[in-house]
């Protein structure tokens, strides 16, 4: 999640920016603004831009006898062009693009449902509906891991006997450990874990379109779902970008759940092996293996520049072209 | 009220910490381990042991999280706050601290005289010349069984690899067990307890061991394929949703005694005896023909080093002398039954699953994991690609053949031997 916090401050950044940049009048030096900003800017420098300069520096060194050596973009030359880091790496990279793309279709459609259904007057209990699909968020990965790998054991897990229940056992099986299912299975829950997210936020969105709009709407004899499809939806947009771009960010960053579940091997197989705990490997090692600093932070940079990347493409490509409406 | 209490707090601070200075004479030592789990044994046994011989000596044991002990100890080094004694991982990553200059050469301290070659192996320069971790213990790899299983269902304890299976075919035929609990989730399962477990009995040990490493026999080889090839026998005789049984699952089938058989280490020795119902026995992997010379996986798995930067050197070494020693030796092994002494004089162990185990030092010859020295040291990283690989071969997705092929093209990517 620091990802998507710095990503969102460089966006309102970015936005504000250009807002500001219009009127210059001639007016003393405002001291003011410096003094109210330093906070602010210290501590972010301090904790964020620090760290990443760090990285990215990390990354063109290489440690030979017992010291850092510059060596330019050799480390990316070995991450790219040596089939035992390249190979591991692009597998990782498709990995978390299908993760992204579980999220894409199924967390963010069923939370704009979600909250669809929770904003219908009709509905009765609803405050504890939201509570309910909202507590996962908030718990620990490590629980979620666990209890998961708990469920769906075919030892002892619940899953098994409920598909007997239902006459669904010959469909179970231990998907955690098969290559074809495993990453998929993550993935979903992961949007089991986060569908909260993307729920509340359409959800306050939703409640914000004022009712003047829905009255004349409904004048204009637009009911149902067509008053969905045609009003809300339009008016909504903005926050459904807000929270691809937040979901983008968040699976590019993963790294626990697929550590807490299948450990950072990422089995079986490597075939749930993301970015985040292929860069682990690199960075710490593991079991065997010596961690190795230089490779790692080139991963990380990598990570940095795909993230940066989607985030610019969504600000330069699809915020400037979605309408907003003011009321 | 609050600057009440926070004077409160800050007295009681200054007062402890003058406290501390008082005993401040005694020299303290201090103990970097990742065997949390050991904690009672240090402090009720092992440390009592030590300071009632040698007066003025404080010894703290101060473990902290497995899988943080290497990063921590690492960061503690490299700020000058780490213990004075470290317990040392085997291998590369000891070595890599002695060639940091954190650990100290300590090839002539007194005691060292009491371990052979193969237990000081682990924790050696290449050259054999200078050591730095006392060696401590050894796990031994091999099969427990539920003894009860096989009195039911009238198996003999095999001996060849024909009547293993036999005896698996006859669990299996039976129905009453699943004939054995392990599963390929966890990954390293499949290549400490399959793979590591049944391959000396192919490659001879040492023999094969130390051909791999001169570069005279590749993973490719017969003989390093054929474990591979037991393996993927092994599959029929899993149980249902093996694929997704993680190791603590294996380890609840076999002492719930829903499983017969459980491919082991020593380890588990004092974990299963606290939960297991039933009685157990061990038996040492299969070989082929009765009468075969059998290897064991006897591996060295923990050592004690001293800190080059400790400030208490003397006191420290005071104290590694006595870990040589055969009473430390005593009171760790029977303390910790499955974890055996490396010391040249015979330790006297009560229990019975351990007596067995050892048993087999006497009667079969002895090596390490293959993976482990040397082998280890590039990318791909030959340790994990052959937990990758053998829970692969385990769960049918690759041949033996290419799984071999696999870990012997990525050893020779990085690795020249002799060099």
């Amino acid at each position: 999640m620091r990802g998507s916090i710095a990503v969102e401050s460089i966006a309102k950044n970015l936005i504000g920016g250009t807002e500001r940049m219009a009127a210059a009048p001639k007016r003393p030096f405002r001291w003011h603004i410096v003094v109210f900003l330093a906070p602010a800017v210290l501590v972010y420098t301090a904790i964020m831009i620090l760290p990443l300069a760090g990285t990215l520096q990390l990354s063109l060194f290489r440690n030979i006898d017992q010291s850092q050596v510059f060596v330019g973009l050799e480390n990316f030359r070995r991450l790219f062009g040596d089939p035992n880091w390249s190979v591991n790496f692009w597998n990782a990279l498709r990995n978390n693009v299908w993760f992204f793309i579980i999220h894409m279709v199924v967390q963010n459609p069923i939370g704009v449902l979600l909250a669809a259904l929770l904003s219908s007057p009709r509905l009765r209990f609803s405050a504890f509906y939201r509570t309910a699909i909202f507590v996962p968020t908030i718990l620990s990965f490590v629980i979620v891991g666990f209890a998961w790998k708990l469920i769906l054991s075919p030892l002892w897990g619940v899953a098994p006997n409920l598909m007997d229940l239902v006459g669904l056992k010959s469909l179970f099986t231990p998907w955690l450990g098969k290559e074809q299912y495993a990453l998929t299975t993550l993935s979903l829950i992961s949007v089991w874990q986060f569908v909260g997210i993307p729920m509340m936020l359409i959800y306050a969105a939703l409640l914000s379109i004022p009712e003047e709009v829905i009255e004349a709407a409904e004048c204009d004899g637009i009911t149902g779902m067509s008053q969905f499809w045609k009003i809300k939806l339009p008016l909504i947009l903005p926050s459904i970008g807000i929270i691809s771009i937040l979901t983008f960010v968040g699976n590019f960053n993963a790294f626990d759940l697929i550590y807490t579940a299948q450990g950072a091997l990422a089995g079986p197989n490597y075939s749930t092996d993301i970015l985040g705990t292929f860069l682990y490997r690199a960075f710490f090692g593991f079991q065997l293996q010596v961690g190795d600093p230089n490779m790692g932070a080139a991963i990380a940079t990598m990570m940095f520049l795909i993230i940066l990347g989607g985030v610019c493409v969504y600000l330069f490509l699809v915020q400037t072209r979605l309408r907003r409406y003011q009321f | 009220m609050t600057t009440k209490l926070l004077t409160a707090l800050l007295l009681g601070t200054s007062i402890l910490g003058s406290a501390g200075m008082a005993y401040a004479q005694d020299v303290t030592l201090n103990i970097e381990s990742w065997r949390g789990d050991d904690l009672a044994i240090w402090k009720d046994k092992l440390i009592p042991a030590f300071e009632a011989k040698n007066p003025g000596i404080k010894v703290v044991f101060a473990p902290s999280a497995p899988t943080e002990y290497d990063a921590a100890l690492g960061a503690k080094l490299a700020a000058g706050s780490a213990g004075d004694l470290i317990t040392c991982r085997p291998f590369d990553k000891s070595l890599e601290l002695f060639k940091k200059g954190n650990l100290a050469d300590i090839s002539t301290l007194p005691g060292m005289e009491n371990f052979s070659d193969v237990a000081k192996a682990a924790w050696q320069t290449d050259d054999g010349k200078s050591s730095f971790c006392v060696p401590m213990a050894s796990v031994i790899h091999g099969f427990i069984y539920n003894k009860d299983a096989f009195d039911k269902l009238g198996i003999k304890v095999p001996e060849t690899r024909d009547e293993f299976f036999a005896a698996l075919d006859k669990i299996k035929a039976d129905g009453t067990y699943i004939p054995m609990a392990m599963g390929t989730k966890d990954l390293w399962e499949a290549a400490t307890m399959g793979y590591q477990n049944i391959g000396p009995n192919y490659w001879k040990g040492e023999e094969g061991r130390a051909a791999l490493i001169k570069g005279e026999q590749k993973l490719t080889d017969p003989q390093w394929v054929a474990p591979y090839a037991e393996l993927a026998k092994w599959k029929d005789y899993l149980g249902d949703g093996f694929e997704a049984q993680t190791y603590p699952d294996s380890q609840n089938l076999f002492t719930l005694g829903r499983a017969a058989i459980y491919p082991a280490g020593s380890w588990e020795i004092g974990l299963f005896n606290t939960q297991a119902q039933f009685k157990m026995g061990a038996f040492p992997p299969p070989v082929e023909k009765a009468g075969d010379t059998c290897y064991i996986s006897d591996h060295t798995d923990i050592g004690m080093g001293l800190n080059a930067a400790s400030k208490n050197a003397d006191a420290a070494k005071t104290f590694l002398t006595w870990v040589a020693s055969p009473d430390f030796a005593t009171i760790y092994a029977n303390a910790l039954p499955g974890f055996f002494s490396l010391n040249n004089t015979p330790v006297k162990m009560e229990d019975p699953l351990a007596q067995e185990f050892v048993s087999w030092r006497d009667k079969c010859k002895s090596t390490i994991r293959s993976t482990y020295q040397i082998l280890s040291r590039g990318t791909p990283n030959l340790e994990n690609e052959t937990w990758v690989e053998s829970a692969n071969v385990i769960n049918g997705t690759v041949t033996p053949e290419a799984a071999a092929k696999k870990l012997q093209d990525g050893l020779d990517s990085w690795y020249r031997a002799g060099k």
